[in-house]
């Protein structure tokens, strides 16, 4: 259900704020209350438990223009308990079905009109065509289609803007026209590529296509979608906007997209907060070698480095704490380790949640779905802006060093290096090689204070050095 | 019927039943053996054959040593002929016949120009089950959310194709082998070749050449079956176009596919495919897809079944030509529409289903030697089975069962009227009623039926002037669904208020395929709902989706009780 809260939100004033913000396409519609003269009537959705808080129309017993006696039935609707037929507690006719068979709607939102003479049917259906139209998508059970994430939740990472970088040069141009699309006038779609453009309200015509014989397929889909130019966050202009190839033209001017924007705000944000940044070196030969004992059980190196992080912030609250109000510290409840992610036109920071708590077997496979849903764009909000600690990591691309500029919201951000071997002199005279990696934290000193970010990355390397007790 | 206790508990019956067999050679230690494989070949093969039947001999209940059978048979055709019974055509009509008819005393040959099973055992409905079941599991463990409503994590699920593919065959020599043996150990005699009929009672059998042999028998079965109708404009090359024969080998699973057909075999293969990875494109000619079905149940399922996978579909088109993929270019369908003909679009996709029915097969059947003439390739039949000859006159001795005639092409309707001719040259009066014969789609969740569906009882009713009532029950309230977390469904009982006769029954659910034969149980014995609704079913089941459905309809209880008569079709 919580996928038709998505598409349908014309009809849902109880989703939480967040979820409104950053709805697909019908979010955008504008939002015309019904204003119904007298002789016509709105049927809502009946509230048919305690606890339902939307129905899904299984049905319309009743077609449009039908006479409906009063206690007749007019719809079967879906509860969360079962199905009920509605009844009409007036007589009339039925003029309008707004929310149309599959579709679902909060309870108490208008679902059809009634019109009390077959005159006003006319009437009643011009004020059908002037209220929102319901998103067209389908909603029965669609959990493999993905939601829109068009913005960026408020505390954006921004750690590492060398990352969204590295990822815009994977977008291919490439032409639109279908080898065999008779020169572009038809499109060639697969099935789940229409669907989802339907779902998402993504124009097909213009969308390169990857598949065979330049098929559009759904990963083309996502794609334009992330590609989506959202100026201003109205949805009309999104179809048009899709047709822009990723790829860059010299000399032009591209405005950013959406998330692109959020990152931007954020960045602009981040100056308010007074920062300073404290370095240190690991060794990390015991942590090789754990990892590579334990690698082929599906552990990666992201999940031990989170894993690791989020057992020395146990012993070091405050680096995982915050300042909301530039009065005071909030110390934050749970662990969650945000690790910034380079997907197609920006970034993301899916979360390990209670990173300390869970086992790094069911953190590595956490991760995984993390980011195979980042990749599809279905991150749950809750699964990307709840982290209390960042986590960024360009150490696969050969750097040795860089600098992370703090999301708003959060205490610290931790920038991960390279591992590399580095010639070493140790205390006792000799030198001897090891395998090294810097890190690099930028906290907000209001509330993380020098000596508290030392004493953390001191039990941090207390931890990667010895690291058996990560896979406790 | 056939269930090993009633088997062991079984006597010759008291009743006359014409069998000096039973009279003379009083019944045999019986050999467990003997059940097992009867029961095998009717669990595999003909899953309902032996209760869809109705039966209106006194003694349809009695149970009869098979080994009786075997030693009639053994002493030779009484008749004067080579044979009492010769069915043209093994395959789950022709097998059902044939042991029932041993089971009648009567000396049997069935004859076999192919495998033995037919087009269910070897590329139908068995094979297709293997591939439903492995898609069943891939799409639960797919599902992320409902692995996670239980509290499991499943890594990434994934198949070897050529692994699933065995499974498939490997099932269906299984069960023709099974099939093989259990007419082989009950002494029917499998003649290899082509079965041509000479003329009444008179056929020969071989490879259509000087080696042929000519028999005769006192009655004759025609039982052979149907192909996959592949309309003009289609070229199959059994590798990107493709029919159920070819699908269920299962040597590619194409990205794209579309499926020619919505019917149910479509929809099978819909749920493979989908399941496997591909995406899937329905080309329905009439105006909605999955015909056929309840309409209310058919939107259900459409919401359940196509709506949230990767499929989509053109309704009201023809595929008027299909060319297969060369020299790098896909498939290419192209579509007319149904009623103008006039060009709508052409497709291009990976491979191409057909799936747009079946055809008789009756080619080199001989049915000129006795005057008949095939109707659009059916032999033509009475209630009975009795086929007519072009002068409108029965042919004596002999019959048709099966797909062959076109009545109802199901495996398990063909056995049942296999059975049903049986009974006849035995000397019962006996006709089948189809109404009772259940028909299921092994889709996720299953579609089942039996009987008439909304429409046609109520068209029926304004014919026939009786009051029709539909009473529903969601699987949403069912306790096992519900710990299945498989609560989508729903069972639909159509029904006569007046009398209490159950018309028709509907489910789309959780092991509706399963479920059915309560009803059509119901159905064929003419049990009415006011009697059945204090059946007890054991909690909690499935079943009680039928128990609250029957519970739930209001008969009138004045009416007077009346046993619906047979209907013949």
């Amino acid at each position: 259900m919580s996928h038709s809260h998505l598409l349908h939100t014309t009809f849902v004033p109880t989703a939480p704020p967040s979820l409104r913000r950053r709805l697909g396409v019908g979010a955008h519609l504008p939002r015309k209350p019904h204003l119904i003269q007298s002789k016509i009537r709105e049927i809502f959705m009946p509230a048919l438990s305690s606890t339902m808080t939307e129905g899904k129309i299984v049905s319309w017993v009743k077609s449009e223009g039908d006479k409906l006696a009063k206690g007749e039935s007019v719809v079967v609707v879906e509860s969360d308990k079962a199905d009920m037929d509605v009844e009409s507690f007036y007589d009339g006719y039925l003029a309008a079905i707004i929310v149309d068979e599959g579709l679902s709607a909060a309870v108490g939102s208008t679902i059809a009109l009634l019109a009390e003479t077959e005159e006003e049917i006319a009437l009643a259906q011009s004020k059908k065509s002037s209220s929102p139209a319901p998103a067209s998508a389908s909603a029965a059970g669609g959990n493999d289609a993905p939601m829109v994430l068009e913005e960026m939740p408020s505390p954006v990472p921004a750690a590492a803007p060398a990352v969204a970088s590295v990822s815009s040069n994977a977008s291919a141009v490439g032409s639109a026209v279908h080898p065999a699309s008779e020169g572009g006038k038809r499109v060639v779609a697969s099935p789940y590529a229409k669907k989802l453009a339907k779902d998402l309200g993504v124009d097909l015509k213009g969308i390169v296509g990857s598949g065979p014989n330049g098929r559009v397929v759904a990963k083309d889909v996502e794609a334009a979608l992330a590609a989506v130019n959202v100026g201003g966050g109205s949805a009309a202009t999104t179809a048009a906007e899709v047709a822009k190839p990723s790829g860059v033209e010299l000399g032009s001017v591209v405005p950013f997209t959406t998330m692109q924007s959020a990152v931007s705000r954020n960045m602009v944000e981040s100056l308010a907060v007074p920062t300073f940044r404290v370095g240190y070196t690991f060794t990390t030969d015991a942590l090789d070698a754990l990892y590579k004992k334990i690698k082929s059980k599906g552990v990666t190196m992201t999940a031990l480095l989170a894993k690791a992080t989020a057992l020395a912030l146990v012993q070091h609250p405050v680096v995982n704490s915050s300042c909301r109000d530039g009065k005071s510290f909030t110390y934050n409840s749970h662990i969650n380790v945000a690790v910034a992610v380079a997907i197609d036109g920006g970034l993301i920071t899916p979360v390990l949640q209670d990173a300390d708590k869970i086992d790094i077997y069911s953190l590595s496979r956490k991760w995984k779905e993390l980011v195979d849903k980042a990749r599809a764009k279905q991150l749950q909000p809750q699964e990307y802006n709840s982290g209390t600690f960042t986590l960024s990591n360009l150490g696969m691309f050969g750097v040795d060093r860089f600098d992370a500029i703090l999301p708003p919201g959060t205490g610290a951000i931790m920038a991960v290096g390279a591992s590399e071997p580095a010639l070493v002199g140790t205390k006792d005279g000799r030198i001897g090689l090891k395998t090294q990696m810097q890190v690099n934290v930028t906290a907000d000193h209001r509330v993380i204070y020098g000596a508290d970010l030392a004493a953390f990355l001191q039990t941090l390397a207390k931890i990667i050095e010895d690291p058996n007790d990560l896979t406790l | 019927m056939h269930s090993a206790i009633s088997l062991s508990l079984s006597s010759p019956s008291p009743i006359a039943r014409s069998s000096a067999v039973n009279d003379t050679c009083p019944s045999p230690p019986r050999s467990l053996r003997f059940c097992g494989l009867r029961r095998e070949a009717f669990g595999a093969g003909a899953s309902s054959a032996a209760t869809s039947l109705r039966l209106t001999s006194s003694d349809s209940r009695s149970q009869h040593s098979n080994l009786n059978g075997v030693f009639a048979a053994l002493k030779g055709s009484s008749s004067g002929f080579d044979y009492d019974l010769v069915i043209i055509g093994a395959g789950v009509g022709g097998h059902g016949a044939a042991l029932h008819a041993v089971e009648k005393g009567l000396k049997t040959a069935i004859i076999e120009g192919d495998v033995v099973g037919g087009t269910c055992v070897n590329r139908g409905c068995v094979p297709s089950k293997a591939l439903l079941a492995v898609s069943g599991r891939m799409r639960e463990l797919q599902n992320e959310q409902h692995m996670k409503s239980f509290g499991l994590q499943v890594a990434a699920a994934g198949y070897d194709r050529q692994k699933v593919a065995d499974h498939a065959n490997n099932l269906a020599s299984k069960i023709r082998g099974n099939l093989t043996n259990s007419m082989k150990a009950l002494g029917v005699d499998i003649l290899t070749g082509f079965g041509t009929i000479l003329g009444p009672q008179k056929l020969k059998f071989g490879k259509g050449d000087s080696g042929d042999k000519i028999i005769t028998a006192k009655d004759i079965i025609v039982a052979t079956g149907s192909v996959p109708l592949v309309p003009k404009g289609i070229e199959v090359d059994g590798k990107t176009v493709i029919t159920s024969d070819h699908a269920l080998k299962l040597e590619f699973v194409p990205q794209w596919i579309a499926i020619v057909g919505s019917g149910y075999i479509g929809l099978e293969f819909s749920d493979v495919y989908t399941a496997l990875g591909s995406e899937v494109t329905f080309v329905e000619a009439l105006d909605q897809i999955m015909p056929g079905f309840d309409p209310e149940i058919g939107k259900l399922a459409q919401r359940v079944l196509v709506n949230p996978r990767k499929i989509d579909s053109y309704t009201g088109v023809f595929a008027s030509k299909i060319t297969p993929a060369k020299d790098g270019k896909p498939v290419q369908i192209e579509l007319i529409d149904a009623k103008t003909k006039e060009p709508k679009e052409t497709l291009e996709v990976d491979a191409a289903l057909i799936a747009t029915g079946r055809a008789p097969f009756t080619k080199g059947l001989g049915l000129e030697n006795i005057n008949v003439q095939t109707q659009r390739g059916f032999v033509p039949v009475d209630e009975r089975m009795r086929v007519i000859d072009a002068n409108g006159k029965f042919v004596p001795h002999l019959y048709c069962i099966g797909d062959a005639n076109g009545k109802m092409m199901l495996a398990h309707a063909a056995s049942a009227q296999g059975i049903s001719v049986v009974e006849q040259v035995t000397g019962n009066a006996h006709v089948l009623n189809h109404l009772s014969i259940p028909a299921a789609c092994f889709t996720h969740p299953e579609i089942s039926m039996v009987g008439l569906t909304e429409p046609q009882a109520r068209e029926k009713a304004e014919k026939e002037g009786f009051e029709v009532s539909i009473v529903k029950t969601s699987f949403k309230a069912n306790t096992k669904a519900l710990a299945e977390n498989e609560g989508e469904g729903m069972a639909k009982l159509i029904y006569r208020p007046d009398n209490g006769e159950i018309l028709g029954v509907h489910i789309f659910g959780l092991h509706a395929a399963d479920l059915i034969h309560e009803a059509s149980n119901a159905i064929a014995m003419g049990t009415l709902i006011q009697d059945i609704k204090f059946a007890v079913h054991a909690h909690p089941t499935l079943s009680e989706v039928l128990d609250e459905l029957f519970k739930s309809a209001k008969v009138k209880l004045t009416a007077p009780k009346t046993v619906a008569q047979a209907v013949p079709v």
